[in-house]
């Protein structure tokens, strides 16, 4: 293994863990709320893969780290401004379909990164990855059949695909965006370069969203911030409060 | 005890077929749904199994109330896989029930409308953590109580699915003493929120297993078909020897100053909740009734776009695979 800035890899163990801890929780919030039941299951399935791949991300990330943090202190005592996930998964879940949409456009992502991480030259992150690839991979079909079956449903149901489509496209660049982190990572072997994931995520995506009906917006625009920690959305504090709520009010308690 | 105070409908059924009914029974014969039934049977059935299911939907609520809030990743990926299992529950439940001839659509519209029930307990509030140790200690043992005989009942597809949903009850329950031990050893505060909440929840918890027996009127049907296996106050005084012990090894102290071991009967003798309450409760003056009503009634109404979208889409492949045919 290609000998790596520790600082770097933390700061990108971290991202891979904060997304999946920040869509985790939005899922979450759904747990008996959903359309039907089947739907309730669902979600709840979805949000505990993703706790438990926080669980590895953000604890491979404390031994990085190396200071004694561990998972449940890097998810419940940092601040916003620490946080690493795009701004993609922090973004509210509104109704079911903008929820399904957020969930599909990052599923994609999420399966072309981590199948690139199956081949890391990090063996923990590699094996991380191999654990969570079977989970998105299930998690992708279903996002994807959900978004065909609403984008080319009712007149009602596609419109409103196509409005949760035309509010989160905007956040699907900032997933493909390398800066110096990234580019560190894909030097090292460890993550692939994250421009070389694009064409893989332009066909899948591009595949479901004709079927589905729907039309991708125009324009290049994208939203940028929350990877870096530079910028996170106004969400992301509400989420925290209520996220670490209970560690920040009774400090140092074993729960 | 998920289902409370089901009224055994009367039957008018040809008497030998209700002989012979009844014998199939007695010598421990499943019913299947295909199987001659009695129609106050059948109807006793689908109200029992359709709250029993109500019961697990709506009892997503009080606990999905802490899952955002679950203190780590572990304890906040058990309660996900906690609520999931009950989701889980309420579709076999279900399932169960409409192999009796009502959709599960049905019975939706009618806990919706208040025409069915769901058990008084989750109409109660989780204030703090220490409710998710309450609950899976005292609501999920006291459901288990009830439920472990109903593995026994005489309706097949009921009591298969009370053998599967009993397996996860009782790890449901383990994870909620595991809580509360946490509670108990911890800080002073997680000790105080740890009685606060076994406080709450202890008489709300007895009053799961229905009125006492004096009280219940349509007892003895059910019990000779197999649909209720023990009297209300067996399983009652059950659950508090069961349970007394449990709260004095976390240094717990129930909330009942009559609480006395009773040699003679080998058991406690206990305070009885206040029944006047659980009525209220059940008529819909319980703490949250009104919200767990108006949310239950939101994820439905908000929810129909996406079941009309999904079926519409369902209804168009179909056509589409057959003009292709």
């Amino acid at each position: 293994m290609a000998s790596v800035d520790q600082t770097q890899l933390f700061e990108f163990l971290c991202r891979m863990g904060d997304n999946t801890l920040v869509l985790g929780h939005r899922v979450s919030e759904w747990c008996g709320h959903a359309p039907v039941l089947e739907e309730d299951i669902a979600l709840a399935n979805t949000a505990l893969d993703l706790i438990g791949q926080t669980q590895m991300w953000l604890g491979y990330a404390g031994d990085v780290e190396g200071k004694g943090r561990t998972a449940d202190d890097l998810a419940m005592l940092r601040d916003v401004w620490d946080f690493r996930n795009v701004l993609l998964v922090e973004q509210p879940n509104g109704d079911f379909g903008q929820t399904m949409m957020r969930q599909f456009l990052f599923d994609a992502w999420h399966l072309a990164m981590l199948k690139a991480l199956t081949a890391s030259s990090n063996e923990q992150i590699a094996a991380i990855a191999a654990k969570s690839v079977k989970e998105v991979q299930y998690h992708v079909e279903r996002s994807g059949d959900t978004v065909i079956g609403l984008g080319d449903g009712t007149s009602e149901s596609h419109k409103r695909m196509q409005d949760a489509l035309n509010l989160l496209w905007p956040y699907v660049g900032e997933m493909f965006v390398a800066d110096a982190v990234d580019d560190a990572m894909a030097q090292a072997g460890i993550a692939p370069d994250l421009a070389s994931l694009r064409a893989e995520f332009d066909a899948h995506v591009g595949g479901v969203l004709a079927e589905a009906t729907l039309t991708i917006p125009d324009g290049k625009f994208t939203h940028k911030g929350g990877k870096s920690g530079f910028q996170h959305s106004e969400h992301l504090g509400h989420l925290l409060t209520q996220m670490q709520w209970l560690q920040r009010a009774y400090p140092g308690a074993t729960w | 005890m998920y289902a409370q105070m089901i009224k055994s409908e009367a039957t008018q059924d040809d008497p030998e077929k209700l002989a012979a009914f009844q014998a199939r029974i007695d010598a421990g014969e499943k019913i299947e749904p295909k199987d001659w039934m009695p129609v106050g049977y059948r109807k006793t059935l689908i109200r029992q199994i359709g709250q029993h299911a109500h019961s697990e939907i709506v009892g997503q609520l009080p606990e999905g109330n802490w899952i955002t809030r679950a203190p780590t990743l572990e304890r906040k990926a058990i309660l996900l896989a906690k609520v999931q299992d009950e989701a889980g529950h309420g579709l076999y439940l279900y399932c169960a029930a409409e192999t009796l001839g009502v959709s599960r659509d049905e019975m939706t519209e009618m806990l919706l409308d208040g025409r069915m029930k769901y058990s008084s307990i989750f109409n109660y509030p989780t204030l703090t953590w220490a409710d998710m140790g309450a609950v899976g200690w005292l609501v999920d043992g006291a459901a288990i109580m009830n439920q472990v005989p109903l593995q026994r009942t005489s309706f097949g597809p009921y009591s298969r699915a009370m053998i599967r949903v009993c397996k996860e009850e009782s790890f449901h329950q383990r994870q909620g003493y595991d809580i509360m031990m946490k509670m108990a050893q911890g800080t002073p505060e997680q000790k105080a929120m740890a009685q606060n909440a076994l406080n709450r929840f202890w008489y709300p918890s007895l009053m799961m297993f229905g009125p006492s027996d004096k009280d219940s009127v349509h007892s003895a049907q059910s019990m000779a078909w197999k649909i209720k296996m023990n009297t209300n106050d067996e399983l009652r005084q059950k659950f508090v020897d069961q349970t007394v012990p449990q709260a004095e090894y976390l240094g717990l102290t129930v909330p009942d100053d009559t609480l006395t071991w009773n040699e003679e009967k080998g058991g406690y003798d206990f305070a009885e909740p206040d029944w006047d309450e659980f009525f209220e409760v059940i008529q819909g003056n319980g703490p949250c009734n009104t919200e767990r009503l108006a949310a239950r009634n939101k994820a439905w109404d908000d929810g129909k776009w996406v079941r009309d979208g999904l079926l519409a889409h369902a209804e168009k492949r179909s056509i589409r695979k057959v003009a292709a045919e």
